[in-house]
């Protein structure tokens, strides 16, 4: 499936790289911004995504929906997400299939789901309530996982198939987190990857992990987006977009925020991956 | 089998728990113990929200060092976790924690300057709004001028401190370092965002109390009894250049809208 993303890298945009990102010579294909981080009532943010998304399509990525809530999305914080959109007119809207809020408490982290028949049928709900609210469809993102629920009835790949069947949102596929959960939890990223509806997907993202062990000294691979891609991870990928041909592909980068350039340099690696994956048209850049 | 509902009250209350002591239901790899892998979900929580924390209060986090920040600031989190998915104004009362910290006494100052640094953050992210020019006043005849209120700029808080706060700042920002602060002196600011930049000002005894007054609701008559009782003596002209010149102001409040209740809420000091 597409959005309106062009099938190129684009890279996050965070307020340390305002100024380069948008530099007139050589701008990104498309930027992508955590929804939360202009939520606020004003302030700079808006003005220089204002001048973004004037240049080229951007990607509105929510990180605090908590779709997978049993008791569904904040109603207030839909609304905000709301807002977000109808300002900035992204080319894609993206959340995760996870939960983060309880109680009216938020977490700040994306917590696990059990993938049984009740969280399907829930979260099948929450996504279309979502997609109603926002008029648009959204991609649904594969979570990082360091356990599983004893309860778990369905693989995430069928899970995710049947939301998105359900409720016709498109699928984010993350290959870092395919990555990080298959060696956490001792499965096949390839086997994944292999099984993943991948008619589905709008876009991919890459990022970086942190390597831990566990208590009996295997390895545990944290979700930090804090350092460049890893080389298994660019092989998924190019394992990924040989079958799918170029897909818009972010490149994430959340801490210990590097200089702008070394952002620039995993873009360009995805980008070329891509070449070297099938044929897309240049693309264009305004202003 | 539990709800998903119920699944998920078990799941948060283990990751709001100190100890490690994970629900149940769950498995690692294999065989192993979920209880590393568990950790991750509350490590992710707690150092996620310091993370988020250290952004908003560079300043301290320079003053004190990384260890003692982390340590303080997972002390919020467990305290007052946020209450919204948008972070951008999370830390409000962190410099109430601080002030209680018995080992903040080295720097009795390090409320304060929190203060600062989220009223500076406050400012920066308040709806933009284009601050009112000085002339709109002259449209009023002077005898109503007394009565009259003014709408202060979204962005503005003050604060007022034993201590020389900005000052503080000032040296732990790129270059400082090098002034001689003199501890022993109390500032008044005024913090505001009348465009893209914050700017902090430091006030004196009537500027201070006159824009709190003001703030509170009080008008222009009322506020200038207030800065007079403060300074005798006052400009009051002076005053009100000085308000408008840093931006302070958004417009004049209509009539309508002038009884603004007695225990209206005025910006904290």
């Amino acid at each position: 499936m597409t959005t309106g993303l062009p099938p190129n890298a684009g890279v996050c945009l965070k307020a340390e790289h305002y100024e380069q990102a948008l530099a007139p010579e050589r701008v990104p294909a498309w930027f992508e911004v955590h929804a939360e981080n202009y939520m606020g009532d004003g302030g700079p943010a808006h003005l220089w995504l204002d001048r973004a998304r004037a240049r080229v399509p951007l990607s509105i990525h929510g990180v605090g929906l908590s779709i997978g809530s049993a008791a569904g999305p904040d109603p207030d914080h839909l609304e905000r997400l709301c807002r977000v959109v109808r300002r900035f007119e992204p080319a894609a809207v993206s959340e995760h299939l996870a939960w983060s809020t309880h109680e009216g408490l938020f977490f700040n982290d994306l917590l696990p789901l059990p993938y049984d028949d009740e969280t399907l049928g829930r979260v099948a709900d929450h996504v279309d309530l979502v997609q109603n609210r926002l008029g648009r469809q959204i991609l649904l993102e594969n979570p990082s996982s360091y356990l599983r629920f004893d309860r778990d009835e369905y693989p995430e790949v069928e899970f995710l198939a049947e939301i998105s069947r359900r409720s016709g949102c498109g699928l984010l596929l993350d290959v870092n987190n395919v990555h990080v959960s298959a060696t956490n939890l001792g499965d096949s990223a390839e086997a994944y990857l292999d099984a993943f509806p991948l008619d589905r997907v709008g876009e991919i993202h890459l990022a970086g992990h942190a390597v831990e062990t566990d208590t009996d000294g295997r390895p545990l691979l944290i979700d930090t987006h804090d350092r460049e891609v890893c080389d298994a991870v660019w092989k998924l990928y190019e394992h990924t977009v040989l079958r799918t041909g170029p897909v818009p592909t972010l490149i994430e980068w959340d801490a210990r925020i590097p200089e702008w350039s070394v952002l620039v340099r995993q873009a360009e690696l995805a980008d070329r991956c891509m070449d070297e994956a099938g044929t897309r048209p240049p693309h264009a850049v305004t202003g | 089998m539990p709800s998903l509902a119920e699944l998920q009250d078990g799941f948060a209350a283990a990751v709001r728990r100190p100890e490690p002591d994970p629900p149940r239901g769950i498995t690692g790899r294999g065989d192993a113990g979920a209880g590393r892998r568990f950790g991750v979900y509350r490590n992710n929580h707690l150092a996620g929200l310091a993370g988020a924390l250290e952004m908003t209060f560079p300043v301290v986090r320079k003053l004190v060092g990384e260890e003692f920040f982390r340590a303080a600031a997972m002390d919020y989190v467990r305290r007052h976790p946020p209450r919204s998915p948008v972070l951008l104004l999370y830390g409000e009362r962190f410099g109430d924690l601080l002030d209680e910290l018995p080992a903040a006494g080295r720097y009795p100052y390090l409320g304060d300057v929190a203060r600062l640094e989220w009223s500076r953050i406050f400012a920066l992210n308040a709806r933009d709004t284009a601050p009112a020019e000085i002339r709109l006043l002259s449209g009023i005849p002077e005898p109503e001028l007394p009565g009259t209120r003014l709408i202060l700029h979204p962005s503005v808080r003050t604060l007022a401190s034993r201590w020389p706060v900005l000052a503080v700042w000032q040296d732990c920002q790129p270059g400082g370092g090098r002034a001689k602060i003199d501890m022993e002196r109390p500032e008044r600011l005024l913090v505001v965002r009348p465009d893209t930049e914050v700017v902090t000002h430091r006030l004196d005894g009537g500027s201070y109390a006159f824009i709190r007054s003001l703030a509170r609701g009080a008008a222009l008559g009322e506020a200038a009894e207030h800065a007079m009782a403060e300074e005798p003596g006052l400009d009051l002209s002076a005053q009100l250049v000085l308000l408008f010149n840093y931006g302070t102001v958004a417009g004049i409040a209509p009539a309508a809208v002038n009884k603004i209740p007695p225990d209206q809420k005025g910006t904290p000091s």
